[in-house]
């Protein structure tokens, strides 16, 4: 730890430690070379999150390097988190890309194991798996409090200093051994987690009762994994098609409701009117969009009552447009939350 | 046990070209066991050959011949008349057995016809599930005797991972291959053992598995 007392100082330590409830974002990078996409993205995120995520290869699919996408993010005055799985690199490539990651201007890590090839685009490549998240952490947070790289040599010159994230499932399995792992991520070195999406609320609650009375939530910040749900498909495909998560069927109620009274997708095809047609799917689109963002909404306000939530991470990738009117609903982050704008902290 | 599957037979007939003289070598051991490349196989997939060279109008001779242990220079000694007629040999043994029948006659080339998938417990009838990666730093004192270098996708040393679901892995979630760490973390609860799922393993010495180059084990006490 540093003399000011911040084992880093990035935005986010110090909003996490003033007390604040926290508000992270995420940014994909795209599949191209090209700029732009970043600067529209991020430019929606700028100055009403504490940081933003940017995704390693997400699934498994080549985008632009996370750390490239950061150093553009700083230019913008955004504080970016890093994503770096053990998927790609090995020891060596870790560790020296982080070396480069800190010089640049990179302060937050989060450290992943990574979705597997298979997943991706090049689902015929090799993996590399060398550490997981867990020896990575360790291997991180060494570099930093004791100044050595994985190898035990020393590191002569400025260390890699970075504010440690880390990833939890609540609806892994198996569900009883969850609150243990996240145990095991705080003694390697997290200092910060952000949870995998959560729609299904109670269940998380239940984890993260079972992390009080552990005491984790003292030794950790955890963030809660959130995101908008754009359609009714989108709702059932993540309940139905995506490993590790669960969607409460409340919400796939929700999402259909949403757009009762209005022509069916049937209803539509069928009209003769081109216009029509495409007003009433504009129309079907808006309110699946409205009651997915409301959605969030209350499961944020929802996370805001459970003991140990020190924030959210909001996922809205592809959809950054929502992260703005989820956060000014919910009144958080750096722009929007009350608390901040009375003492002048930001 | 070493287990294989035979190649696609329009890859072996590539392999094959334009030789007249073929020989099947087959070997007695491990794929006779896992039924890749044992003398049975070796008669079918040679009838194989022989029907297929006819189709095309091709004059070849195919001959086959089984070992007892491809991977040993001895056994193949015994096949030796067969090889010095041949203008290729096609061998179903694993990948060992090939090499040791390229070392042994370097004036012929002896081609794969299987190709070998792991080190695999037969766990039913016609059913192999790799067991074992011969990392060559074995930790299954450390897992409830259950292999995660061989057995988890991504060979984790500190599992579960977040894609663990109802005892599945998500990888292979439609083969509904289980989650190994869910098994260990199963297995070591039922011994009492769940202390070893708490510890932080560091990364693996690599070394000891292929990454530190081509192993080799030199026994002074049994050299001659």
């Amino acid at each position: 730890m540093s003399e000011n007392g911040y084992i880093v100082g990035s935005n986010l330590e110090k909003a996490l430690k003033a007390g604040y409830f926290v508000a992270t974002g995420e940014l994909g990078p795209p599949q191209s070379a090209d700029r732009s996409v970043i600067e529209y993205k991020a430019g929606l995120l700028k100055g009403i999150v504490d940081s933003v995520n940017i995704t390693d290869n997400q699934t498994a699919v080549v985008r632009m390097s996370s750390i490239s996408v950061a150093v553009m993010l700083l230019e913008m005055g955004i504080e970016p988190n890093i994503q770096m799985t053990a998927r790609d690199r090995n020891r060596i490539a870790i560790q020296s890309d982080l070396l480069g990651a800190y010089a640049l201007g990179v302060r937050n890590l989060l450290c992943l194991t990574g979705d597997h090839q298979t997943f991706g685009n090049h689902p015929q490549s090799k993996n590399v798996h060398d550490v997981d998240s867990i020896s990575m952490l360790q291997m991180v947070r060494d570099m930093r409090d004791k100044k050595i790289f994985q190898c035990g040599d020393p590191i002569k010159g400025q260390e890699p200093r970075f504010f440690l994230g880390a990833a939890a499932n609540p609806f892994g399995d198996p569900f009883e051994f969850r609150p243990y792992r996240l145990a095991k991520k705080i003694r390697a070195g997290a200092d910060f987690i952000q949870t995998q999406m959560i729609y299904n609320v109670p269940k998380f609650q239940e984890y993260m009762r079972r992390v009080v009375d552990m005491g984790l939530h003292e030794k950790v910040y955890i963030l809660a994994g959130v995101g908008p749900i754009r359609s009714l498909g989108a709702a059932k495909y993540m309940a139905t098609k995506v490993p590790g998560m669960e969607v409460d069927p409340e919400y796939i109620e929700r999402m259909r409701n949403a757009t009762k009274g209005l022509p069916s997708i049937k209803e539509i095809k069928a009209m003769d009117n081109p216009e029509e047609a495409k007003a009433a799917r504009q129309a079907r689109k808006e309110a699946s969009e409205k009651e997915g963002i409301q959605i969030c909404i209350d499961i944020i306000n929802a996370c805001k009552e459970i003991e140990g939530v020190a924030g959210v991470h909001i996922m809205a990738i592809e959809w950054e447009e929502a992260v703005d009117a989820i956060v000014r609903a919910c009144q958080i982050g750096p722009k929007y939350d009350p608390a901040r704008k009375t003492d002048g902290t930001d | 046990m070493i287990v294989g599957e035979q190649k696609p037979l329009e890859e072996i007939k590539s392999m094959i070209g334009d030789a007249k003289k073929v020989l099947v070598l087959g070997c007695g051991t491990c794929v006779t066991v896992s039924f890749a490349g044992g003398e049975k196989e070796v008669a079918i997939l040679a009838s194989q050959l022989r029907m297929a060279s006819k189709m095309e109008g091709i004059e070849r001779e195919i001959r086959e011949f089984t070992v007892q242990r491809q991977c040993e220079y001895e056994y193949n000694d015994l096949a030796a008349d067969y090889v010095r007629e041949a203008d290729i040999i096609v061998s179903m043994a694993c990948g060992i057995g090939v090499q040791t029948m390229n070392a042994q006659f370097p004036e012929k080339i002896t081609v794969p016809a299987v190709n070998t998938t792991g080190l695999s417990q037969p766990t039913e009838q016609g059913v192999w599930e790799e067991r074992c990666q011969a990392c060559g730093d074995c930790i299954l004192h450390l897992t409830g005797g259950l292999c995660p270098i061989a057995r988890c996708a991504k060979s984790l040393l500190n599992g579960p991972c977040g894609g663990s679901q109802n005892g599945i892995c998500e990888v292979y979630a439609e083969r509904e291959t289980p989650c190994v760490w869910d098994q260990i973390y199963h297995r070591l609860k039922d011994l009492g053992k769940l202390d070893l799922i708490m510890e932080i393993r560091p990364p693996k010495n690599w070394h000891s598995s292929r990454h530190g180059g081509q192993r080799k084990i030199v026994r002074e006490d049994l050299r001659l």
